[in-house]
């Protein structure tokens, strides 16, 4: 129970900061096709935004502009970019991304420097709010909790209940038919990977300040939510969803396993000093997403919620 | 695809033709200066450069004036080598070099090569921040003078301060998966068993490196240990993410690390790690030292207003090269060489001594504190680093064994 | 009884045609890569040559992947990494062994080690990457170059560790009189492998099995028609492009005597693929032209600016949004103009384009070197011909705003006539 607890906790956390991540890409991905690589570039723009507003207003302004000037900048990728790259097929789409999210990299270096920025938690949410066996749980990430969940239920609310959620839906799976039906499917377009972009921006906001935020913090987020959006599957932000809260449960519970691979396998002759049998589970924890990866693309390649093969 | 190459090598050429000014002594810093490592390279030369004008402000070393080049080699051994030749056609004999093992270990691979391919045109290097112990053991050459303490003498350090702090009953071990996180957990279990038996192990673990995004389960294990203090030799990312996240779930002992002081942490972890984060250092801006030496910090930080005085190192290096070259009166690797093994300076933190047995640097190491009450701060913070009395662990202590068997050529 | 033979026109190449396109082009790589050390390279040049040959294979192998076979692999540099560790190891068994096998195996033919290692990997690993095309294999290949870069740092007994593995390329017997001590040496071992290399990846497009993966990059459902198994020809395919790239992993090994697991990572494989794709994935010697341009980048322009990497990231976002088809697609436009003479059509036009680029490039160059030495702080400023150039001078704007505007205008203009002229 003891590590089992704040385990569960933690994983669902960072499986919520995840999916906040990965929505956005999942969204544009199932309806354009692309995997963008620059989505992290965003979660980065997000949290950088937030630095410079928190430093003339307050947090609550940034955790409500950042996000939009973040979305905005994604849009306006789109317009400028993507579409012109969309005629040279889904290569050339995935490659302008892949060579945006150097360039993002490059000009926050020169915009805010190489070095971490001091981007620091509200002192209203600076406190412990219980304690868990132990150690003490920051009010921070109870926050965290709170505006993934709000996040999900608006993102919910607003595919679901509303007539633009409704065009985005068919627009998922069947973009030439909306488009025939009169829709601007550009714009459409334009508007989810804004609107994706956005969400990264907060995941930013949010993640910025309870991380690090510097230049490398796209790099270091990048892979990961590929992962979430792969083994949700194509088309699917319930899937997402639940590769989020999976993943990041897998991880923190393979953290408290200390198992090593010469105690599993002795009986195969393995001892625990060589260097194969030394290797602990827990240590292989971050590694976790990308065998999961694989796994998923080789045996279900349409993912756990898919509609369909990509 | 002719002219391109035709195109590609005149460049080349005229490049190398246009820096090759004969009567300058050249030291070339190949170190990272763009990309994720591009500020810690460029901090780096930035303190060579000035250091190198100081000492040309007084005439240089035996008439020469030194000339500083930086080659930015992305943090990859192989780019290092490429770099080494340009160095190399520029005419420096000079090389100094400090981030990553895997870089320091590449050149010295390479140097002993040269050296030994090219008789009579030796180079040497001056290693500032590479920390592999077997670079002064196993795999020491004459031509490689180390000025950082190496990982175990680090860790020598560490577990010499722990010996007097009774109420530091359990320790736990945390560190990235590679060659140098094993190390520094080996040699800590090592050191532990023979200073202070009685502590106990309560964790030793490590995890993949720049993997780990929330390190919020690991400290939760660490607390549920029951751990006094936390000793970790991760940098970069990992660290200030293990002390952010170990601070704010509440974790109370000291955190030993290696890289706390290095550039961007201060920023990255905040007021709230005062007090908690120590780090072993060489020296900080704010012990007590000569007039001369305050002088000289204060110099540096006005003339790179961004960057703080950090490679107290480099410093030494320059300077101990300087009597060298002095005391041979030449300005060849090879007599520098010979004039540095065992060479003995007044350093504005105490004598330091060059080993003459395996190339190391002996030098009084400090535990520094990460404090709020301090003279100088760092990256424009009221928070900087302090190290008292106790804290100050003499250069004969951090001397340990070598199994260097060096190969002196002939003088 | 009626004649159903048709005649058909005769479309095979003339001798003089296989000549010229087959031939010829490998007797002037020969010619060239023969007459570079007569004009007395530096040690610099030489290096950077040999850097160059080793990625011209290697951007070669990636192509077989991207451009032939239509496969996007983010963990080309496994392949690269695994024979390259292959030969380092053999370098030292063949440093250590007293008589048998390594013994008498000289070390200028350790790239075929790395060709074997390069290509049991692909074997190994190709096989579940190799089941799906397009996105998935993307991912998949990703996830594997992740696995495969984390186990790199963490067996040390194989890979050595973060300082990886080294030997010494002076042991063994001698072959060609070449001790492979100096640089200069090492280029005659560089430029023959380079050569192998192009000649054999050029002769794998002609083969059956060269056709059957451009075939089943763009259309995978009628290469099953016909009776072939397009999972069986990517595999295959797979197995050679892991293969060459393993044969540059194997001459990476003996230039820089060292391998470190580093070259397993995902950097290396991105920038195989910058130099795949800028130097235009659809031509054979695009990836060659791509090679030769970012080893020079890489090496040469960090020396005169540290925003080096803006200005890759630039170039490649240009050419994947302007000039897809790469360098070597803007030099055969020029050049197929040229043969079927309509090049004084053209040329008014690609002039304007040159100059409008070359003045928007120039405003560009302005506002990032401003922009990083603000950057840096410490009062240091861009000077180029003695200007004093920061944001709060005037003239600073003046050289980036103009140039821009006017080159920008430039482009615009010409790439509307264009239209107008099809439409």
């Amino acid at each position: 129970m003891e590590t089992f607890v704040p385990s569960l906790l933690n994983g669902v956390i960072y499986g919520l900061l995840l999916f906040m991540l990965s929505s956005g890409l999942t969204l544009i991905f199932s309806m354009m096709g692309v995997l963008n690589f620059a989505h992290a570039s965003f979660y980065m723009l997000g949290a950088y935004f937030a630095y410079t507003i928190t430093q003339s207003t307050n947090f609550w302004f940034a955790l409500i502009l950042a996000p939009i000037l973040a979305g905005l900048v994604g849009a306006g990728v789109e317009k400028w970019g993507l579409r012109k790259v969309h005629a040279n097929g889904h290569v050339a789409e995935l490659l302008f991304t892949f060579g945006l999210a150097y360039l993002i990299d490059e000009i926050v270096k020169i915009i805010w420097g190489r070095n971490a920025v001091n981007y620091r938690i509200p002192e209203a949410l600076d406190f412990t709010i219980f304690r868990l066996y132990g150690s003490d749980y920051p009010a921070y990430r109870i926050f965290m909790l709170f505006v993934a969940i709000s996040m999900l239920v608006a993102l919910w609310f607003l595919l679901k209940k509303t007539r633009a959620g409704l065009i985005i839906q068919a627009a998922l799976t069947h973009p030439h038919m909306v488009g025939h039906l009169g829709h601007n499917v550009p714009r459409i377009f334009m508007t989810v990977f804004g609107a994706g972009c956005a969400l990264a921006g907060l995941a930013g906001v949010i993640g910025g300040n309870y991380l690090v935020t510097e230049p490398s913090m796209a790099v270091l987020m990048g892979p990961i939510v590929f992962v979430v959006v792969v083994v949700g599957g194509m088309g699917s932000l319930e899937g997402a969803f639940i590769a989020s809260i999976l993943l990041g449960l897998l991880q923190t519970l393979a953290i408290s396993v200390d198992t090593t691979f010469g105690e599993i396998f002795g009986f195969l002759g393995l001892s625990g000093t060589s260097e194969v049998g030394s290797i602990s589970i827990a240590s292989l924890a971050p590694m976790i997403p990308f065998l999961m990866l694989v796994l998923i693309l080789m045996i279900r390649p349409r993912g756990l919620m898919g509609d369909r093969e990509f | 695809m002719k002219l391109m190459k035709s195109a590609a090598l005149a460049a080349a050429m005229a490049l190398v033709a246009a820096g090759a000014s004969a009567d300058t002594l050249k030291i070339a810093v190949i170190d990272p200066f763009s990309g994720p490592f591009g500020p810690s390279g460029d901090a780096a030369l930035k303190e060579w450069t000035f250091a190198a004008d100081m000492i040309n402000a007084k005439g240089g070393i035996v008439g020469q004036e030194i000339e500083v080049i930086g080659y930015d080699n992305k943090v990859n051994p192989k780019e290092s080598l490429v770099q080494l030749q340009k160095a190399l056609d520029k005419g420096a004999r000079y090389i100094a070099q400090g981030n990553g093992s895997a870089v320091a270990s590449a050149l010295i691979d390479a140097i002993s090569k040269h050296n030994k391919r090219n008789p009579g045109d030796e180079v040497m290097f001056l290693n500032y921040a590479a920390v592999d112990p077997s670079f002064t053991n196993d795999r020491c050459m004459f031509y490689h003078f180390r000025f950082d303490a190496d990982a175990d003498m680090k860790m020598a350090a560490v577990t010499d301060w722990i010996k007097d702090q009774d109420d530091i009953k359990s320790v736990y071990i945390i560190g990235q998966d590679y060659s140098f996180g094993k190390a520094v957990a080996a040699s800590a279990v090592s050191d532990l068993e023979a200073k202070r038996p009685d502590i106990e192990i309560v964790g030793n673990e490590l995890h993949p490196l720049g993997k780990v995004k929330d390190f919020t389960p690991y400290v939760q294990k660490i607390i549920a240990s029951g751990a006094d203090a936390m000793i970790t030799g991760n940098w970069g990312a990992d660290m200030v993410l293990l002390v952010k996240a170990a601070i704010s779930s509440g974790f109370e002992g000291p955190i030993l690390t290696y890289y706390g002081g290095s550039l961007g942490a201060a920023v990255a972890m905040g007021e709230s790690a005062v007090g908690q984060v120590k780090a072993i250092v060489e020296g900080n801006t704010n012990l007590e030292t000569t007039p001369e030496q305050n002088a000289y910090i204060e110099a540096f930080e006005a003339a790179y207003p961004d960057n703080n005085y950090y490679y107290h190192r480099i410093h030494n290096a320059m300077n101990m090269f300087k009597m060298a070259a002095e005391k041979a009166g030449s300005t060849t690797p090879k007599d520098v060489a010979f004039a540095l093994e065992g060479l003995e300076y007044e350093s504005p933190y105490g004598k330091i001594t060059m080993r003459a047995d395996n190339h190391q640097l002996l030098q009084p190491m400090f535990v520094s504190t990460f404090s709020d009450n301090v003279k100088r701060g760092v990256e424009d913070l009221p928070l900087g680093w302090v190290a008292g009395d106790e804290d100050r662990i003499e250069a004969e202590a951090t001397a340990l064994e070598t199994t260097c068997n060096m190969e002196r050529p002939a003088k | 009884m009626t004649d159903i033979t048709q005649k058909y026109a005769n479309l095979a190449p003339t001798t003089a045609q296989k000549f010229r396109q087959r031939v010829l082009p490998f007797l002037a790589l020969a010619v060239v890569l023969a007459i570079i050390p007569m004009s007395g390279p530096s040690g610099t040049a030489y290096t950077l040559l040999n850097v160059m040959g080793i990625n011209i294979v290697f951007a070669l192998s990636y192509n077989m992947l991207l451009g032939r076979g239509g496969l996007l692999s983010f963990g080309h540099a496994v392949y690269f990494g695994l024979g390259g560790f292959a030969a380092v190891h053999a370098m030292d068994a063949i440093g250590s062994a007293e008589s048998g096998f390594w013994a008498n195996y000289p070390i200028f033919f350790l790239p075929v080690i790395g060709f074997a290692g390069g290509a049991l990997a692909g074997a190994v690993i190709g096989w579940p990457s190799c089941k799906r095309a397009g996105t998935p294999f993307a991912m998949i290949s990703l996830g594997i170059a992740e696995l495969i870069a984390a186990a790199g740092l963490m067996f040390g007994s194989i890979f050595g560790g973060e300082e990886g593995v080294t030997g010494d390329r002076m042991v063994g017997h001698e072959v060609f009189g070449l001790s492979l001590g100096p640089t200069s040496e090492v280029y005659w071992f560089i430029a023959f492998w380079t050569f192998v290399g192009v000649a054999g990846m050029f002769a794998f497009t002609r083969t059956p099995l060269g056709k059957l993966s451009e075939a089943t990059r763009d259309n995978p459902e009628r290469v099953e028609f016909i009776g072939y198994n397009p999972t069986r020809v990517r595999y295959l395919v797979f197995i050679f492009a892991g293969a060459f790239a393993g044969l540059s992993g194997g001459m990476a090994a003996v230039n820089y005597e060292i391998f470190t697991p580093e070259a397993l990572s995902l950097v290396p494989s991105g920038l195989v693929l910058l130099m795949a794709y800028i130097g235009g994935i659809r031509y054979f010697t695009g990836p060659i032209l791509g090679a030769i341009l970012l080893t020079y980048m890489q090496s040469m322009l960090s020396d005169f600016t540290e925003a080096w990497l803006l200005y890759l990231g630039l170039l490649f976002i240009c050419i994947v949004m302007f000039a897809p088809g790469g360098l070597a697609g803007v030099l055969y436009g020029f050049t197929d103009a040229l043969r079927a003479g309509k090049l004084g059509e053209v040329i008014g036009r690609w002039a304007g384009q040159a100059i409008g680029s070359a003045l928007a490039l120039f405003g560009m160059i302005i506002l990032v070197e401003v922009a990083v030495h603000w950057s840096n702080g410490f009062g240091e400023t861009f000077e180029p011909y003695g200007l004093h150039l920061t944001f709060g001078n005037p003239l600073t704007w003046v050289l980036i705003v103009v140039p821009v505007v006017a080159g920008i205008v430039i482009l615009r203009r010409l790439a509307n006539t264009e239209e107008g002229v099809i439409a």
